[in-house]
């Protein structure tokens, strides 16, 4: 940082426009580093050099820019500031406070606006560690003390990563700004260096870590489809792909909201401005379902709408992950989503398409598998230099042209992540919500989750789940037959596999994300509304087995109820579920008994 | 023709640059060489041998040269006697109240032979993005009389909600009758209506003017217009154009707007045309990578703003290629609008209007724009209901054109019963019919009483006493 000042301001001049691709000269530029261009001093990054000219790529318009303008080099790659006073805030793709714009430049983002993401002006408690003494050997992860950043989150002020000496001094408890100074360590060249309530991190860089550890516990979101079906474990990688209104942005908005994460990070790549504000306006008022307190007090959002510049899109990922990773390494587990994954892959298009870079896929460029890769490889269960266990988990959503899971974004994230929440438009279009289909999904971490479900909930998870992936399977199977013929042509205990499929389907995976009761289910109400769908199948397969006809079954009210039951109580009131599983033994013994009187009276005559 | 910038000319003239280098022309483009310090994006004006004047754009500002996008393309143009000004201004068009009931072209000239709009309000086309922080969610009803739209794919303030369609589907019809009927149920405010035309036949153009002039609101219309003869590289500034104009009747003059764009499709291909002449990378269908980008700076630019009492409502008109709602340009549209209103060519044959099929069609924003407070209580739960009905009648009529109506059970028959009663009753309505909200729900409740009340899962017991109508209950 310090070799930073010493060459920035150097200056040079603008050769070329070529919409958001500007060729400058700019003696001694170096790939990667931040420029500013032109008067109005427009926000841009190095991406390659050929002689003495450097290309760069704007994260703002250029509308207006000519050749000649002078260019300033910054002497850093795109870096963040992580520090207290994240948490709650809203940047936009390279980190500028989009609030504190809307203050300075009204409604619209005016160019070359150069505001810092962090408050300098707002000061926080800070409290030493009292267990570091001047003269202690401190090192990259080292707690130097503790901030409030909210009610809920602790900000643990840590060595930045690459620092290491003897602590000279560390400052008492008190109110301190961003500038102030709180500690000072001596290096091993004897030089003192000041540390500060926050630093700057290179966002293209991934912050170091001791040991990568396996994921053990599964991200509860609330969502039956997500946590009991096809579960994703802390520290791992995601993706939801799915064509326009299956539903995508309201799955990601759900984890946002019911996930058992300490910190969310929504990164809104090139989406809508209208569902942004969404998050906006009603984060603020929606409570944590488990601290109780708001939910905005452990979100920050990075927002990069479709119609701010492409540039700023690919970086937001970047951005977004590098602030992921700076919660991680407090010992936090951070949930990082990305919509659409898709749109930042399109802006790396646009980027190669303009530097004449050849295309392979479908104007992609060849390298996007690689970038894809190694942008999920972010994510990760870690053991911090601190010791603490941190994780990130990656969500991307998927965005396929036409729905076409064969295009090159979808088959290179297939590969890559653990977790594959595949949204169906047919779902969709029947309103069947979450419209996650159980066909093209696929978890790789069943096995984990239920080790966590057999302790925590119930032994008979796993043999529960995979009960209702046979009946949908059959479901499946037989809705071809009925396709064919029509439903005349099966026999009773097909149709009773039909109704057992449709009783997990509507019962079990259907959720309405608008209902308020049924918006978050908790994993005990999960098993519980999956077990009393098998249980009636099941009853319903022995009573058939003893000649019961299915249409007797099929008018028994408790079908309806069961379908309605996810909504009538909520996760606190599993005692009625309970009753209501007691209602159906009854009326189930009822149907027996009745039946098997008829049966012995068929036997006397 | 060059009307508009006649009153800039004299101050401008010191400063204006004006070259006669141009070194190539090909495809609507112009290369001009020795041209320091011209301006990205900045306005240009080309007369050619003969004493006309076109105009064009600077798309690639260098050192040695700049490419120039000439609007009416380069036909005629030689490069000994071609001269090239550069207006050191960008794409910019005149504003003021008076530019309601006018028709101009995509430059904000005039196209009704009336004079030019005198204004000292002139803003670049461009436009910026909205701060999402400046944003307000959309979320009041606005009321277009069509029950299809009402009951189930709700439209708010703010949104922007495009028809997908197809060639020889009455989307002009349908989009005429929103317009005419759209208000906002407790202001029973009418809406200002921005109309940009992309190269549209002369006959629809004339449809839709006819049609203001008859139901009596040209005077709230500004219309923007490039016929399908005319220089397609105009549509790439006639959406700007009239979305810069929606702004300052939205932000400036405190109005609720509604912008029809029609039609994307013929957009999108200018758009093409354009990109392949520069040599762009093609992605999908030749169209090149920053379609969806392109797409974005328009649609988005729809919305609310804090504190602002005027909005922009925005309505596109997407005619999808062979009705394939997987081409690029609907197929990029949806991921950038809050849903789809799908016309079907199935339901237009039946002689069903107004063929809207409600299964792909979609409003995102209908949640926070319904229910209780906005339109009644149980309006959510109803659609809700419908939904699910019609997707149950859809594999019934499907399972009944294999196995034949005779052949169903008791309770499939209700919903084949249902499937008819939905199209004719439900779907289809007149063109001068404006059905309210609650007419929609009342009709929703009628053709849901044939049901037993265990098939309607969507709803709550609330619903069936307040609502069921009571000579159908069973």
């Amino acid at each position: 940082m310090d070799d930073a000042v010493k060459d920035a301001n150097r200056t040079g001049r603008v050769r070329d426009i070529n919409g958001p691709i500007v060729t400058i000269e700019l003696p001694g530029a170096r790939s990667g580093e931040q420029v500013k261009l032109g008067e109005l001093g427009l926000l841009g990054e190095v991406i390659s050099l050929r002689g003495g000219d450097a290309i760069v790529q704007t994260y703002e318009s250029t509308d207006g820019l000519r050749p000649g303008e002078p260019v300033r080099g910054l002497g850093r790659p795109l870096s963040v500031e992580l520090g207290p006073g994240l948490l709650g805030g809203i940047f936009d793709g390279v980190q500028r406070p989009l609030e504190a714009i809307a203050l300075a430049s009204g409604d619209h983002i005016r160019r070359g606006i150069d505001l810092n993401a962090l408050d300098r002006a707002r000061e926080w408690r800070f409290t030493p560690n009292p267990a570091l003494e001047p003269g202690a050997r401190i090192g990259g992860g080292t707690l130097l003390g503790t901030v409030p950043e909210t009610a809920t989150i602790e900000h643990r002020v840590l060595v930045p990563p690459g620092i290491e000496g003897e602590l000279e001094e560390i400052a008492p408890a008190g109110d301190y700004d961003l500038e102030a100074t709180i500690a000072r360590v001596r290096d091993a060249h004897g030089a003192s260096r000041r540390l500060g309530l926050y630093h700057r991190w290179p966002v293209r860089q991934p912050r170091p870590y001791r040991r990568r550890d396996d994921g053990v516990a599964p991200l509860i979101t609330g969502q039956r489809v997500i946590d009991t079906f096809f579960p994703q474990l802390k520290g791992s990688k995601g993706a939801v792909p799915g064509p326009f209104g299956a539903g995508k942005t309201v799955v990601q908005q759900q984890i946002a909201r019911w996930s058992n994460a300490d910190i969310v990070i929504y990164v809104g790549c090139g989406e809508r401005g209208n569902e942004l504000v969404d998050v906006l306006e009603t984060f603020p008022q929606l409570d944590d379902p488990y601290t109780g307190r708001k939910l905005m007090e452990r979100t920050l959002l990075v927002a990069n709408t479709s119609n701010m510049p492409v540039v700023a899109r690919e970086a937001s990922v970047y951005v977004g992950l590098t602030m992921a990773e700076y919660y991680r390494d407090m010992g936090y587990d951070v949930v990082m989503l990305a919509d659409s994954t898709s749109r930042w892959a399109e802006a790396l298009r646009e980027v190669s398409g303009r530097l004449g870079q050849m295309p392979v896929e479908e104007g992609y460029p060849a390298y996007l598998a690689s970038r894809l890769a190694a942008l999920y490889e972010r994510a990760g269960r870690v053991e911090t230099f601190a010791g603490a266990s941190g994780s990130v988990t990656l969500i991307g959503a998927v965005s396929p042209p036409g729905g076409d899971f064969s295009e090159p974004v979808t088959s290179h994230t297939k590969d890559i992540v653990e977790t594959f929440w595949a949204l169906s438009k047919e779902l969709a279009d029947a309103r069947h919500y979450p419209s996650i289909d159980w066909v093209g999904s696929f978890s790789g971490h069943v096995h984990t989750a239920a080790e966590w479900w057999h302790q925590e909930i119930d032994p008979n998870w796993e043999q529960r789940r995979t009960a209702a992936l046979a009946l949908l399977a059959r479901d499946a199977e037989l809705s071809r037959i009925v396709n064919l013929v029509g439903p005349e042509a099966l026999s009773d205990p097909q149709r009773w596999e039909l109704e057992g499929a449709a009783l997990i389907k509507e019962g079990v995976l259907q959720q309405s994300a608008l209902d308020d009761i049924d918006t978050f289910c908790s994993p005990a109400k999960q098993f519980a509304l999956l077990d009393l769908a098998i249980e009636i199948y099941r009853s319903g397969e022995s009573l058939i087995r003893l000649g019961v006809p299915v249409s007797e079954l099929q008018n028994l009210p408790l079908l309806a109820k069961m379908r309605r039951i996810k909504s009538l109580y909520s996760s606190e009131e599993l005692d009625r579920i309970q009753g209501f599983r007691d209602e159906v033994e009854e009326a189930m013994e009822g149907v027996r008994i009745e039946y098997s009187k008829l049966d012995r009276g068929a036997g006397v005559e | 023709m060059y009307g508009s910038i006649e009153p800039n000319e004299d101050h401008c003239i010191m400063s204006i640059k004006e070259y006669r280098t141009a070194i190539e022309a090909r495809g609507g483009l112009l290369v001009v060489r020795d041209t320091p310090g011209v301006a990205f994006g900045d306005r240009v004006r080309i007369e050619n041998h003969a004493g006309q004047i076109r105009n064009g754009q600077v798309i690639r500002a260098a050192d040695e040269e700049v490419l120039i996008l000439v609007f009416e393309g380069t036909d005629d143009l030689d490069l000994e006697n071609t001269w090239v000004r550069f207006l050191d201004e960008p794409v910019e068009i005149a504003l003021s109240p008076e530019i309601l009931g006018r028709e101009l072209n995509g430059l904000g000239e005039p196209r009704d032979g009336r004079p030019p709009v005198l204004s000292g309000l002139r803003r670049p086309v461009g436009g910026s993005a909205i701060n999402p922080a400046a944003r307000t969610y959309p979320r009041e009803f606005i009321q277009t009389g069509v029950s299809t739209i009402d009951g189930l794919n709700s439209l708010v303030r703010g949104q922007k909600l495009p028809i997908f369609s197809g060639s020889g589907l009455p989307h002009n019809r349908l989009a005429a009758q929103i317009v005419r009927q759209a208000r906002l149920v407790d202001e029973n405010s009418s809406f200002s209506i921005v109309f940009a035309a992309m190269g549209v036949s002369y006959a629809d153009a004339k449809f839709f003017r006819d049609e203001f002039a008859n139901s009596g609101v040209l005077r709230n219309v500004v219309m923007f217009v490039n016929l399908a003869d005319d220089p397609p590289v105009e549509r790439l500034t006639l959406p700007r154009a009239a979305l810069t104009a929606a702004e300052y009747l939205a932000y400036d003059l405190d109005r609720h707007v509604l912008v029809v764009l029609t039609d994307m499709t013929n957009y999108a291909e200018a758009l093409r045309e354009v990109a392949t002449a520069k040599g762009d990378v093609p992605a999908r269908k030749g169209y090149p990578g920053y379609l969806y980008s392109d797409l974005a700076e328009l649609y988005e630019r729809c919305g609310r703003i804090h504190d602002r009492r005027g909005s922009i409502t925005m309505m596109p008109v997407v005619s999808m290629p062979s009705d394939d709602i997987t081409h690029p340009i609907p197929d990029l549209t949806g991921y950038i609008t809050e849903g789809q209103i799908v016309l079907s060519r199935e339901l237009h044959n039946r002689g069903i209007y107004p063929p809207v099929h409600i299964s792909p069609s979609l409003s995102r924003l209908m949640k926070d724009g319904i229910g209780k407070d906005d339109t009644r209580e149980d309006h959510p739960r109803v659609a809700a209901q419908l939904y699910s009905l019609y997707a149950r009648a859809q594999e019934t009529r499907n399972l009944a054109s294999i196995i034949g109506a005779d052949e169903l059970s008791e309770r499939d028959r209700r919903f084949l019963e249902f499937a008819d009663a939905f199209d004719s009753r439900f779907v289809t309505q007149g063109e001068d019919e404006e059905r309210s909200v609650i007419e929609t729900l009342e009709l929703a409740w009628a053709l849901m009483a044939h049901f037993p009340r265990d098939q309607l899962t969507r709803l709550q017991e609330t619903d069936f006493a307040r609502h069921l109508p009571h000579d159908d209950r069973p």
